[in-house]
């Protein structure tokens, strides 16, 4: 939370709530989108580490509203965060421990682990597809964030298939 | 108008799913897709047993195909090789369902067989309420012109013909007009978005384009059963989106499905997903959309920052 935030802010300074609806229309409707209490507890953090500055702006006939900026603090915070690699997807592995772990114990059977595994991911991907035939007028981001799911979830699936394969 | 992939022969009183012009009959967010309980034809086939214990079809859906102890041996090398050894399957009319399996599993056998391609060593299939396994040949030829279309990974277009030839020529052989094959053949184009491309010949197209020309030719003579055999197995993805689209379109309309893939994203078109596997079933089931409230993509990939 607190890099993207950096990030929208090296754009242009913003109050909590511009920030907000930046990310969801960036990543639109498969993102889910941090509430707004999240966000002001994250800029205080980054105001304290002195990553961001605010100050308050006078608006007729309502409350004043508090604009972040980007400290030189916090660019070079985001620039490192931006040059360093970063970690894959890790695989998620807690069904794999159950697959391999819960037969020798005789607590399941495999054939049934897989199939009701693989019914959940069914299930998961027909919500994917049926995103993905709504999207049209989404952004690229938005477009991609899904078919990056998709073809994760097609990983998984294939994954499932080979351990059916040497295990069943 | 009609849409083109409205199917005439559906049953009295089944609702309709699809209208022209709306690219999206399912609502998104993992609502439930409207499955009709689709009223008996008059005439139609004999409803199946109730529900499959382990998916079946929709309960009250009368069965469009339905095979029982189906067995394929190849007997052609040293060992009989056993490709299907004891599949019972059913489809429900307007059902989508996938099969899918490890290369090997028999799934492409399974579909040539039930599509009368090849034919069964044991068991019987019944199409319609029509039992079809002892079927000849010509008989076969003759009812598939018919009731099944058929979709094929390699396209199997008529090379010597153009686009629209290739289209034409499954209305004319069912014994259309040449009137209603011509009429037939510029709706489905149009609704492929293949007009354009009528005369050529279907070498010059791309893999795409072709396996769209192969689904116009397969919806010729509004089939009552689609089998589709790997159709997007030899496109590339933006291709193979596309087919699928117009499939998971066809299928809105109306059209049942059967189709072998290894695509995983056809399951989640698909309304029942079979598993085969050593060629026995080893799964069979209905595709629950994840529950409203779940958020799939951040399931699978969260963003993190």
């Amino acid at each position: 939370m607190r890099q993207p935030l950096l990030a929208l802010l090296a754009k242009e300074p913003a109050h909590g709530y511009e920030l907000k609806l930046a990310l969801e229309q960036t990543f639109g409707q498969a993102y889910s989108s941090p509430n707004i209490g999240q966000i002001y507890v994250t800029l205080k953090r980054l105001e304290q580490d002195g990553l961001v500055r605010s100050q308050d702006v006078e608006q007729d006939s309502r409350p004043n509203k508090r604009v972040y900026e980007l400290t030189p603090a916090g660019r070079e915070e985001l620039a490192a965060w931006v040059a360093e690699p970063t970690e894959g997807p890790r695989v998620r592995d807690e069904f794999f421990m159950k697959l391999i772990l819960a037969p020798l114990a005789g607590l399941a059977d495999r054939m049934e682990l897989i199939n009701s595994q693989r019914h959940h991911y069914f299930g998961i991907m027909r919500s994917l597809m049926d995103m993905q035939a709504n999207m049209d007028n989404a952004s690229p981001a938005a477009r991609l964030l899904v078919e990056g799911a998709v073809l994760h979830l097609q990983a998984d699936l294939d994954w499932l298939e080979r351990c059916q394969e040497e295990l069943v | 108008m009609r849409g083109v992939f409205s199917r005439e022969d559906r049953p009295p009183g089944s609702p309709r799913r699809f209208s022209r012009g709306d690219p999206s009959p399912r609502a998104p967010h993992g609502e439930d897709c409207p499955s009709p309980h689709i009223p008996l034809a008059p005439g139609g086939p004999p409803a199946g047993p109730a529900a499959d214990p382990r998916g079946g079809s929709a309960p009250g859906a009368p069965a469009l195909l339905r095979a029982r102890g189906l067995v394929k041996v190849y007997r052609s090398g040293a060992v009989p090789v056993e490709a299907v050894r004891g599949v019972d399957i059913e489809v429900g009319v307007g059902e989508f369902v996938a099969i899918m399996g490890p290369s090997g599993s028999g799934k492409s056998t399974l579909l040539h067989v039930l599509g009368g391609l090849e034919r069964a060593t044991r068991g019987e299939i019944w199409l319609r309420g029509q039992r079809v396994d002892g079927l000849s040949a010509a008989a076969w030829a003759v009812l598939r012109r018919r009731h099944v279309g058929f979709v094929f990974q390699f396209f199997n277009l008529l090379s010597t013909m153009t686009v629209a030839d290739n289209v034409e020529l499954p209305a004319l052989l069912a014994g259309a007009s040449p009137r209603q094959a011509r009429r037939r053949r510029a709706e489905l184009l149009a609704e492929l978005g293949m007009s354009a491309k009528a005369d050529m010949a279907p070498s010059r197209l791309s893999g795409g384009e072709q396996q769209r020309v192969a689904l116009a030719r397969a919806l010729a003579n509004e089939p009552s059963l689609l089998l589709a055999d790997e159709p997007t197995g030899n496109l590339d993805s933006a291709s193979a989106r596309d087919v699928l689209r117009l499939l998971r379109r066809a299928h809105a309309a109306g059209q049942t499905i059967l189709m072998v893939t290894h695509d995983a994203k056809v399951a989640g078109l698909a309304d029942r997903v079979i598993s085969l596997f050593d060629g026995m079933i080893a799964d069979d089931a209905r595709v629950v959309p994840a529950s409203r409230k779940a958020t799939p993509v951040r399931d699978i990939l969260e963003l993190r920052g």
